[in-house]
C-alpha cells in the first residue's frame, strides 16, 4: 500500500485523475472520459518516467494549490496555467524534481485550457472498468468519482526500479506547443455528411466558428454560420465517436469529447480527426476556429507522425534503455524480456511464422510500444 | 433478403458499420451476431464495439489495422453469419412493484389508456421487450416492444429525482432507470434490484440483445426482501436463472 504523496491544499476550477480512457464498456452505456489532450498527458508521463497510460492530473484554466509529502519528480504538459514551485516558475515539458514539502501552485493561464501534471509513478486510485479516468456526471473512477477537493490526498505508485527521471526533457527538434486562439481543426466527412445540404458542407469547411461558453468535457459548442440538414437532425441513435461534430436543430455544431455519451440521435456531419482532439480542446472560449477536411488514410498519416513524436520523446528520455529490449520467439508468441532477461510484455501474437523471413513485430509493454524487425528462424 | 453493409468513416479510429434501415429484431439480432463474431474472432486492431438499433460503432487502432483491411473482414464474418446460429438471447427478470409510491402514475397511465391498473400490469408484464442498445447513461437500456394500448405522454414537467429502479412508460417506449436521475417518464413501478454497478463486472445487469420481463412483485415485504439480497451485488442469483 502505497502513502500519500500529494495533498490539494486548492482545488482550482476543475482538477480531475484522467488516463487514456475507459475503453471497452461504451456497450453499457459508460463514457470513455479520459484526458481531453491525450497527446499531452502522454507526452507528461512519459518526461515523468511513467507509462504513457498511467493516470496524472488534468486541471482546468485554474490550477490547484498542491502540496508534496514525499521527494518526487513531476512533468507539466498541455496548457500553460503558469506553474510555481514554492513561488518560482518552474519550466513545463520537463522532468522537474520536488523535495517533500513543496508547493506547486499556478498564477494563471497564458495559453490553452487543459493543463496535465504526471507525478512519477502514476497517480495510484482504485481501477474502475480497467481505467483510473473520473466520469463525473455517473461519479465513476478518479478520486471517489469526482473532481478534486481541498485536503484531498492521493498516493503515486512504487517506480517499480525505474531509473530516476532527472532531465528528462523534449528532444532538441522538439518544441512545447503553443495552442494560440486560431486552430485549424482538420476533420474526415461524414459519418452522415449525407443528411446534409452540399451548402452546409461549404458552410463547415468555409466558415469561422468560435467556441461558446456552454462547453465542457462532454462537448465543444460553437457558434457559427447555421449547418442545414436536408430533412431534419435527427436519425436512428447510433454510436458516438470521438470528435463527432453533430449538428441539432439549431444548425449550431457541437463536438464530442472524452465525456461524450456513448450514443446519440443527431446526424454528424464531420469527425475531428484524433490527433486534432487536443488542439480543439485547448481552444477557449471565444477561440477561432475553422475547419479543414483530409481523407481517412491522411489522417492516419499524421496519427503515425503524431506517434512518432511520442517515440522520440521516449527515445530522448530512455536514451539507449529503449534500444536494450529483445524479443523471443516462442511458437507464436512474441515476448518482450528487457536486457537483464526480465519479462516485461506478456506473449502478443502479432502475426505467424510461417517462414523464415524478417518480420516487423510491435510490443506494447507498460503502454509503451517498441516496433522491432525480428529475424525469423524456425527452430527446427 | 440481407442488405449489404454500408461502412460509414466516423474519423480516424471509428467506423460506422450499418446493416439497415429500421429498427426491428431480426437486424438488431444481427447487430448483436456481427459484434460476437467480431470478438470472437478478435479481429486485428478493434479496440471498442458499440452495438445500436441497426449500426456497430467500430473503434479501431490504425496503427494496427488499416480501414480497407478492417471493412474487408467486417464484411467477411458478415457473409458467413448465419442466422440460426446466433446465440440465443438471455431473458432477464426484472422484479417490479407496480403502482402505489413505487409507482405513483400507474392511475394517470390506465386512465389515459382506458384500462384498469390491474390490466396494465398485466400488458406491461405480458411482453418481453428487447434491450435493442443501451446509452443515455450508463446501464440504461433502449427497449422495444411496449403495446400501443400502454403509450403515454411524458410528464409536463419532469420530476427532479426520481429513484434508481424506477420502471417508466414515455410515448410508445418503456424503460427502467439504473441509477437516481430526473426525468419525465410516467413511473409505473419500481424495482428493488440493482441494474448498474461500475465495480461489478461486467457492470450492467442488461446487455443490448437481452430480452427483459418484468415480473409482478406481490407486496412491498417481497419488495424489501428482494432489496436486501440485491445489495449482494447485480449479478447474486443470475445462475439460478
Amino acid at each position: 500500500m502505497s502513502s500519500a504523496t500529494l495533498e490539494i491544499v486548492e482545488p482550482g476550477l476543475l482538477t480531475t485523475v484522467q488516463d487514456a480512457g475507459r475503453y471497452g464498456y461504451q456497450r453499457f452505456g459508460v463514457p470513455v472520459s479520459g484526458a481531453i489532450d491525450v497527446f499531452a498527458l502522454k507526452a507528461a508521463n512519459i518526461l515523468a518516467g511513467n507509462a504513457q497510460d498511467a493516470a496524472g492530473l488534468e486541471m482546468t484554466v485554474v490550477g490547484p494549490r498542491v502540496r508534496f509529502l514525499a521527494d518526487t519528480w513531476i512533468a507539466l504538459t498541455g496548457a500553460d496555467l503558469g506553474p510555481l514551485l514554492d513561488d518560482r516558475p518552474i519550466p513545463m515539458w520537463e522532468s522537474v524534481a520536488v523535495p517533500a514539502g513543496a508547493i506547486l501552485s499556478f498564477d494563471g493561464a497564458r495559453d490553452g485550457v487543459f493543463g496535465y501534471l504526471a507525478v512519477t509513478g502514476g497517480i495510484d486510485v482504485p481501477v474502475v472498468m480497467g481505467s483510473r479516468s473520473t466520469y463525473v456526471k455517473g461519479a465513476i473512477g478518479g478520486h471517489l468519482g469526482r473532481a478534486l477537493m481541498a485536503s484531498d490526498s492521493l498516493p503515486t505508485m512504487e517506480r517499480d526500479g525505474h531509473p530516476d527521471p532527472t532531465n528528462n526533457r523534449l528532444p532538441d527538434h522538439l518544441g512545447a506547443p503553443r495552442y494560440g486562439n486560431t486552430h485549424e481543426i482538420r476533420v474526415v466527412l461524414g459519418p452522415q455528411d449525407a443528411a446534409f445540404t452540399a451548402e452546409a458542407v461549404q458552410t463547415l469547411l468555409g466558415s469561422e466558428y468560435s467556441v461558446s461558453i456552454q462547453s465542457d468535457r462532454m462537448g465543444y459548442r460553437l457558434e457559427g454560420p447555421v449547418i442545414q440538414h436536408r430533412s431534419g437532425p435527427d436519425l436512428i441513435s447510433d454510436g458516438t465517436p470521438l470528435g463527432a461534430v453533430q449538428v441539432p436543430g439549431d444548425g449550431q455544431p457541437i463536438i464530442l469529447l472524452s465525456d461524450r455519451g456513448t450514443t446519440g440521435g443527431y446526424a454528424k456531419i464531420a469527425t475531428v480527426i484524433s490527433s486534432d482532439i487536443g488542439t480543439l480542446g485547448q481552444a477557449m472560449p471565444v477561440d477561432t476556429i475553422r475547419f479543414a477536411t483530409v481523407s481517412v488514410e491522411e489522417a492516419h498519416a499524421i496519427l503515425r507522425e503524431r506517434e512518432q513524436v511520442l517515440r522520440d520523446i521516449e527515445k530522448a528520455v530512455r536514451g539507449a534503455a529503449a534500444e536494450a529490449v529483445s524479443i523471443r520467439i516462442d511458437g507464436d508468441a512474441f515476448e518482450a524480456v528487457d536486457d537483464s532477461g526480465r519479462l516485461v510484455s506478456a506473449p502478443a501474437v502479432e502475426g505467424r511464422v510461417e517462414s523464415e523471413a524478417t518480420r516487423h513485430a510491435r510490443v506494447t509493454v507498460d503502454g509503451r510500444t517498441f516496433e522491432f524487425d525480428v529475424e525469423v528462424q524456425r527452430a527446427d | 433478403m440481407r442488405e449489404d453493409l454500408r461502412f460509414l468513416p466516423a474519423g480516424d479510429q471509428a467506423v460506422v458499420v450499418e446493416l439497415g434501415d429500421t429498427i426491428d429484431p431480426q437486424t438488431n439480432r444481427r447487430v448483436h451476431g456481427l459484434m460476437d463474431a467480431i470478438e470472437r474472432e478478435e479481429v486485428p486492431g478493434v479496440f471498442d464495439l458499440v452495438p445500436t438499433y441497426r449500426s456497430i460503432l467500430v473503434y479501431y487502432d490504425p496503427m494496427l489495422t488499416s480501414l480497407p483491411e478492417l471493412q474487408a473482414r467486417v464484411s467477411e464474418l458478415y457473409r458467413d453469419l448465419e442466422d440460426h446460429a446466433v446465440a440465443t438471447p438471455r431473458t432477464v427478470e426484472i422484479p417490479t412493484l407496480y403502482g402505489g409510491e413505487y409507482g405513483p402514475d400507474l392511475e394517470f397511465v390506465a386512465e389515459h389508456a382506458g384500462l384498469t391498473p390491474q390490466e396494465v400490469i398485466d400488458i406491461h408484464s405480458g411482453t418481453d421487450y428487447l434491450v435493442y442498445m443501451m446509452g443515455f447513461s450508463p446501464g440504461f437500456p433502449y427497449l422495444g416492444g411496449l403495446s400501443e394500448r400502454l403509450a403515454t405522454p411524458r410528464l409536463d414537467t419532469p420530476r427532479l429525482e426520481i429513484p434508481a429502479g424506477s420502471v417508466g412508460i414515455a410515448e410508445s417506449q418503456t424503460g427502467v432507470y439504473p441509477v437516481a436521475s430526473p426525468g419525465g417518464w410516467r413511473l409505473v413501478g419500481r424495482s428493488p434490484v440493482r441494474m448498474f454497478d461500475a465495480e461489478a463486472e461486467p457492470p450492467s445487469r442488461l446487455a443490448a440483445g437481452d430480452y427483459v420481463r418484468f415480473v409482478p412483485i406481490a407486496s412491498e415485504t417481497e419488495y424489501l426482501k428482494l432489496q436486501e439480497s440485491a445489495v449482494k451485488g447485480i449479478h447474486a442469483g443470475d445462475a439460478a436463472q
